[in-house]
């Protein structure tokens, strides 16, 4: 039974005034959230109302603008620990974007609870962000990366999880939905091995907040990252949600204004959660338009958003089974599989394809998805994505598989396909 | 107005097609002087050099790679033109072929000197692609500086 859809994707889209542009002569098709999604009117009139009428710096000033930026960034701080129901505002961190989150937490709490021989669990599926940084530590640290394999049908092998993860872990870090596979993983039995073994957990959630419904205490996970402008927020801010507990003992990272409780010429004391880690001059303006951005998804319900996507998916692979030469990546059914299809062709290179789907307005994603290992365990240097959000309809759908279409008799006739 | 994918006819023409189904020069060298491999890194295109060099001539040229059709054709495109010229000329021709991907017109000269890469020239219309056209020019000169460095 196909889940049942609230979204009332025309009156959304009337809020998306880049849906109604024209690429290459045509409307454009935009399939390409996963890289990063489309701001509603709602998000861009907050960016603007910030400018044009309270903007002022935050927590520091006693003059009405001041008082107003830094009431309408603690809204939206608190907006975000709502959303994913954090247990407090203090547990909501601002960064940059989930690759600065990440990196937090490697530089700050695995800096000082890593040692060598100790081991760090990942999975083979996560995005550059979530392998690098660990990589790194690995090597200062002397410590090991163990790699939780695919299965076969690309879901995370939990068989494999649980012998991996061990009582030399320190830290499982783990995707929560592949931007490649479209794979939803178990974090909450990630999370009760890893604690069972004394470990953290950290969740990228770069791909479930703006999908699912998310509880991080449901969920059980110590640290969790996020970017804005997946969720119809701004670009240049994210979220760092971290257990109370464990960032009242973590070391800052970042040094300087605001950050500070009290500063002598030789020494410093640190300020309370979250302004520890949240050193200088925030992106007040983009944590306010995030905010919106929450108000925006909340309005419309994440169990509607999941079964929108669902929806889509769904129609999406029964019509790639049309198509001929293209093999999908990851999970062919829709149980816990996100609005991500990637896919690769028997002769074509995404490039290829995705020059010719731009010539008819189709916007996919196309190269190693910052997932290089992950593509090459695949067999292949490269896959096209196409990846769906609220505003996408089965229409869309349908205009994608022609397209796919037409550049495959292109290219065939080209010869080269 | 809509376009169909005859636009595309300018980025794919026939010389490279033929380039990307029947790449030339793809046969290891037994004992190459210098030897590369260049990645994009925003694509994953990948090409994998080898040079022989005579005295200051190429006297045998190998490229193997995996990618999409611009950089793959490109690369055995480059090893027809690069056979048989001194390092210096070799230098040279980057240097044209660079010009045609990110100038105005090529004058009848260049386009004479840069020969069957020509066929190149209609990457220019999609930014995107340049990148993958100068992929295994910019493996030449690592592969060069590596045994012949530039002459001041
Ligand atoms: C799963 C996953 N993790 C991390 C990232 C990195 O996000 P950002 O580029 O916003 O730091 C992305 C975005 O591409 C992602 O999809």
């Amino acid at each position: 039974m196909s889940p049942v859809t609230h979204l009332d994707v025309e009156s959304i889209r009337a809020d998306f005034p880049i849906l109604t542009r024209q690429v290459n002569g045509r409307l454009l098709t935009y399939l390409d959230n996963a890289a990063t999604s489309q701001k509603p009117t709602q998000v861009i009139q907050s960016l603007v109302d910030y400018y044009e009428r309270y903007n002022s710096n935050v927590h520091r000033g006693v003059h009405t603008l001041s008082i107003e930026a830094t009431e309408a960034y603690e809204d939206a701080r608190g907006k975000v620990q709502r959303f994913i129901n954090a247990p407090s505002p203090e547990s909501i961190i601002w960064t940059r974007n989930t690759s600065e989150s990440l990196n937090l937490v490697a530089y700050t709490w695995a800096e000082a609870n890593v040692a060598a021989g100790d081991e760090i669990v990942t999975t083979a599926m996560e995005h550059h962000s979530d392998i690098v940084p660990w990589q790194q530590l690995a090597m200062r640290k002397g410590a090991t990366l163990k790699i939780i394999p695919e299965t076969e049908n690309g879901r995370l092998d939990m068989e494999q999880a649980a012998l991996l993860i061990t009582d030399r872990t320190k830290i499982v870090a783990t995707t929560h939905m592949s931007n490649v596979l479209g794979t939803v993983v178990d974090v909450k039995a990630l999370a009760d091995a890893a604690h069972a073994v004394g470990a953290v957990i950290l969740v990228d959630a770069a791909q479930s907040v703006p999908h699912m419904p998310v509880d991080v205490q449901a969920l059980n996970c110590d640290f969790m990252a996020f970017s804005a402008h997946k969720m119809l927020g701004p670009t240049g801010i994210g979220v760092l949600y971290g257990r109370p507990e464990i960032l009242e003992v973590m070391p800052p990272w970042m040094f300087g204004g605001d950050m500070i409780l009290e500063v002598s010429y030789e020494d410093a004391s640190w300020n309370d959660l979250p302004y520890r880690f949240e050193a200088g001059t925030p992106n007040i303006a983009d944590a306010i338009a995030t905010g919106a951005a929450v108000d925006y998804l909340e309005a419309l319900g994440m169990d509607n958003v999941w079964a929108h996507e669902q929806k889509i998916t769904g129609y999406a692979l029964g019509r790639f089974a049309e198509l001929e030469g293209i093999n999908l990546l990851g999970p062919q059914e829709i149980e816990d599989k996100g609005a991500v299809l990637s896919f690769s062709h028997d002769s074509l290179h995404s490039h290829d394809l995705g020059t010719a789907l731009d010539q008819l307005g189709i916007a996919i994603r196309t190269g190693h998805h910052c997932a290089m290992p992950l593509i090459r365990s695949h067999g292949i240097v490269s896959a096209a994505r196409a990846s769906f959000y609220i505003y996408n309809t089965e229409a869309e759908v349908d205009v994608l598989i022609d397209g796919l279409k037409e550049a495959q008799r292109y290219f065939s006739k080209a010869g080269i396909a | 107005m809509q376009q169909g994918l005859g636009e595309l006819d300018e980025l794919y023409q026939e010389v490279l097609l033929d380039h990307y189904r029947n790449p030339r020069n793809t046969d290891r060298l037994d004992d190459p002087t210098s030897e590369v491999d260049a990645i994009n890194p925003f694509c994953g295109d990948e090409i994998h050099m080898q040079l022989g060099l005579d005295g200051d001539k190429v006297a045998s040229i190998s490229v193997t790679g995996q990618g999409c059709s611009i950089s793959q054709a490109a690369g055995s495109l480059l090893t027809e033109i690069v056979d048989g010229k001194t390092t210096t000329e070799a230098r040279a021709l980057r240097e044209l072929f660079r010009e045609m991907m990110t100038g105005e017109e090529v004058s009848d000269e260049v386009a004479d000197r840069l020969e069957d890469s020509l066929a190149l020239q209609g990457v220019r219309r999609f930014p995107v692609r340049i990148k993958c056209a100068l992929l295994s020019w910019s493996a030449l000169i690592d592969a060069l500086d590596k045994v012949a460095p530039a002459k001041p």
